[in-house]
């Protein structure tokens, strides 16, 4: 049995909290100061433990980037309890041997869910449908079919991945990225972009895919999710297609909510990311779209890769940054601090909603007798300096090295256990325990 | 001049640049003497890093140094077999490790230079010679020489002379270079190419933007031709070559049409036939080969500052 007591919820409310045999068993109203034992939660904030929709592991293939045990430790680290593995691993993840090994290699680490995402075509070419059937039934039962890093660019092809998945009530998360718009791409077009010399990626590549899908999805009945939206011009189309009813839901990473493309100038890869940093104008899109609702969740895109890819000239170097330990930070950064929403609103954004639209059984549950206990403490008026040697997942390409963030976690609670307390990791699942 | 490496001509204040073209010409009066060799870089090292093949950037540095009594290394790291990345941070260490002073660096990625500046991979002064399609800033010092001898050499700067800058401004080093330095000391600059080949963004330059090039040309001083590559053609930046050479071309009716004092330039190597007509490329206001002999002297410049060199005029023994 595990105790909280004198602990906020996202809804103001402070309560004592038993849990027990992996689930919510007791809460009751505090005073704030009742003198009870467990954890001290005066001052912190109980919530459902977040949820990631977007998360790349690179196990199998890539296991000097993160494996699945690695990716799952960032992960608690940064207060989540269920992540999504992207498919673009080698092998990719399009059959359903591969994303039960990944599913089972989640069970083995034993501290988060780890759900893999299923490819919707055969090794990612965008040329022939995955056996996106035998993913769905396999243990792993995928729900989520995405190409990432690779845009599904053929009509065809998309809107037959589309209908496919409404057997299985799946969905296709849509890396929107027009390939011909974008060859060599390498930054935001615009005003940098001409200045330093680097070939442009416009926001219109991004926006004809998320225009030309939202229309495909109202067609053919089905469910569509645009994976990390960049641009203001995507806020305004997911806006239009909701007021329409088309049933689409769209995410934003917390990079995006917070750097610019402007951080290019100096040529460091730390900054390269696909879809690229934006413009301030797009960021405040995006800020203002995830309050309202229109963007539904963050999601981290977190993206490992070994220090060579880019300890190099930009040109040269990977895509991608972590962003599994920082990503609540940066979201009570952009979010919270600025009084855009509240904390039940990021609850929703990055706990209840993602669960929600994956379709996760135990994970965001909002906080009731009875629920889950699937849980993050976190004190929100403690801040830390992101020190990237310190970062649990395998690699330290975090562009928010040195930087100070808003949010402590101090306990993690997965299926009843605790999995981090006062901060560090416990020796639960197959842990590393240092 | 405080900079510890050239990277960009935003890197030069108004009065660096001018202080460098007035380097450049007392060491052009030196060299064209009878003994050309100058001892102030005695004992120092400088490599030439190149990444991409170009001979003549590449023998206008080595020129430069050696006159300057440096020791002078080519590097050329083209057709390396590790991957790129590893390649120019293992070569600069290398270099680094071999006790290079200054490196003059040509690569294909635009950032290179800052990069190689700006990581810890190496301690030289770092001078671009160009990267990608970025900058190119001893290409503009010593077209801004050119420009000066012909057209301002008594004055202090090139206040009122009208440049056009004409052709594939998208992916030219040589163009952002120019609009930065030339607009700094005083020149208007005016880009003259198919809206293609304009990067977005190109509205936050300090120019005036055409696409009509025979409009221009009466009311330029300057006519700065740029190379067309071959590829651009099969990304439809354009319909045809033929089409290009027709509206963007310098030929003997434009020609004819400048103004009496103009000058045609153009940074080289030329497409003879395609941007520029054989007769125009060997006109007399062509001073297309004072730039590569002017090329010499400013570089020379560039190393002698960066480098601090004894003054000019030591002992030459």
């Amino acid at each position: 049995m595990i105790k909280i007591r004198n602990v906020n919820l996202v809804d103001g409310s402070i309560v004592n909290v038993e849990i027990d045999q992996g689930l919510v068993k007791a809460i009751s109203k505090s005073t704030g100061k009742d003198n009870l034992d467990g954890i001290d939660g005066a001052g912190k904030i109980l919530m459902p433990g977040l949820v990631d929709l977007h998360t790349h592991l690179r196990e199998p293939g890539r296991e000097d980037s993160e494996t699945v045990l690695t990716g799952s430790e960032s992960a608690v680290a940064g207060g989540f309890t269920a992540i999504s593995a992207m498919a673009n691993t080698n092998p990719v993840a399009d059959t359903a041997g591969v994303v039960e090994q990944i599913y089972r290699l989640g069970k083995n680490a034993g501290i988060c869910d780890v759900n893999p995402i299923g490819a919707v075509t055969k090794g990612l070419k965008g040329e022939q449908l995955s056996e996106i059937g035998a993913m769905a039934e396999s243990i792993a039962n995928v729900r989520i079919f995405s190409d990432d890093g690779n845009c599904v660019a053929d009509p065809l092809i998309m809107r037959r991945a589309l209908e496919y998945v409404k057997t299985y009530n799946g969905i296709i998360a849509q890396h929107a990225q027009e390939p011909r718009l974008t060859v060599n791409a390498q930054m935001n077009e615009g005003v940098i972009s001409a200045k330093i010399g680097l070939a442009g990626w416009p926001a219109v590549a991004e926006e004809a895919i998320i225009a030309r899908d939202i229309l495909l999805t109202d067609h053919v009945q089905s469910r569509l999710h645009i994976c990390h939206v960049t641009t203001a011009g995507g806020v305004e189309l997911v806006r239009w297609a909701k007021q329409r009813g088309i049933q689409v839901t769209a995410e934003v990473t917390p990079h995006h909510l917070l750097l610019t493309d402007d951080l290019v100038e100096n040529y460091d890869p730390i900054y390269k990311v696909n879809p690229p940093l934006r413009t301030e104008k797009d960021v405040m899109a995006l800020r203002q779209g995830l309050a309202e609702g229109v963007i539904d969740i963050v999601a981290t895109d977190h993206a490992p890769h070994s220090a060579e890819h880019k300890d190099c000239e930009w040109q040269s170097a990977a895509f991608g940054m972590v962003g599994l330990e920082t990503a609540l930070s940066v979201v009570i950064k952009t979010m919270i601090e600025t009084k855009l929403m509240t904390w039940a609103e990021l609850s929703d954004r990055m706990s209840i909603r993602p669960a929600q639209i994956a379709g996760y059984k135990n994970q965001g549950q909002k906080i009731v007798e009875g629920s889950a206990a699937n849980l993050v403490l976190v004190d929100p008026n403690s801040h830390w300096t992101v020190d990237r040697h310190n970062l649990k997942s395998k690699s330290k390409n975090t562009p928010f090295d040195k930087m100070e963030l808003p949010g402590v976690i101090s306990e993690i609670i997965y299926n009843g256990n605790l999995v981090v307390q006062n901060g560090k990791q416990t020796s639960l699942g197959l842990g590393h325990n240092d | 001049m405080k900079n510890a490496h050239l990277l960009s001509a935003d890197d030069l204040s108004k009065q660096d640049a001018l202080e460098l073209l007035a380097t450049a010409k007392e060491l052009a009066a030196i060299t064209d003497g009878p003994n050309k060799k100058l001892p102030t870089l005695r004992g120092k090292t400088v490599v030439n890093l190149f990444f991409e093949d170009s001979t003549r950037t590449r023998i206008s540095f080595e020129t430069a140094a050696k006159r300057l009594s440096a020791d002078v290394i080519n590097f050329s790291a083209k057709g390396s077999s590790v991957s790129k990345g590893e390649s120019l941070k293992d070569t600069a260490q290398t270099l680094q490790a071999m006790g290079a002073d200054a490196v003059v660096i040509r690569h294909g990625s635009s950032g290179a230079a800052k990069r190689l500046a700006d990581s810890k991979w190496i301690q030289a002064t770092v001078i671009n010679a160009g990267d990608g399609t970025h900058e190119h800033p001893t290409q503009a010092l010593l077209d801004a020489f050119t420009i000066k001898q012909h057209l301002r050499s008594k004055d202090s700067d090139l206040s009122g002379v009208k440049v056009l800058i004409v052709g594939d401004i998208l992916h030219s080093r040589v163009a952002r270079s120019n609009v930065i330095l030339l607009t700094k000391l005083g020149a208007k600059v005016v880009l003259v190419a198919p809206p293609t080949l304009l990067p977005v963004g190109v509205e936050n330059w300090p120019v005036d933007i055409s696409y009509d090039l025979d409009k221009e040309i009466p009311k330029c001083d300057v006519v700065m031709m740029l190379r067309i590559q071959q590829e651009r053609m099969a990304n439809s930046f354009f319909p045809t070559e033929r089409e290009y050479s027709r509206r963007y071309g310098l030929n003997s009716y434009r020609l004819s049409k400048l103004s009496k004092s103009s000058i045609v330039m153009h940074p080289g190597p030329m497409n003879r036939g395609l941007e520029i007509s054989a007769d125009s490329a060997d006109d007399i206001k062509s001073v297309i080969i004072d730039q590569v002999r002017n090329g010499v002297a400013v570089r020379m410049a560039v190393l002698y500052q960066l480098l601090g060199g004894a003054p000019i005029g030591a002992a030459n023994d």
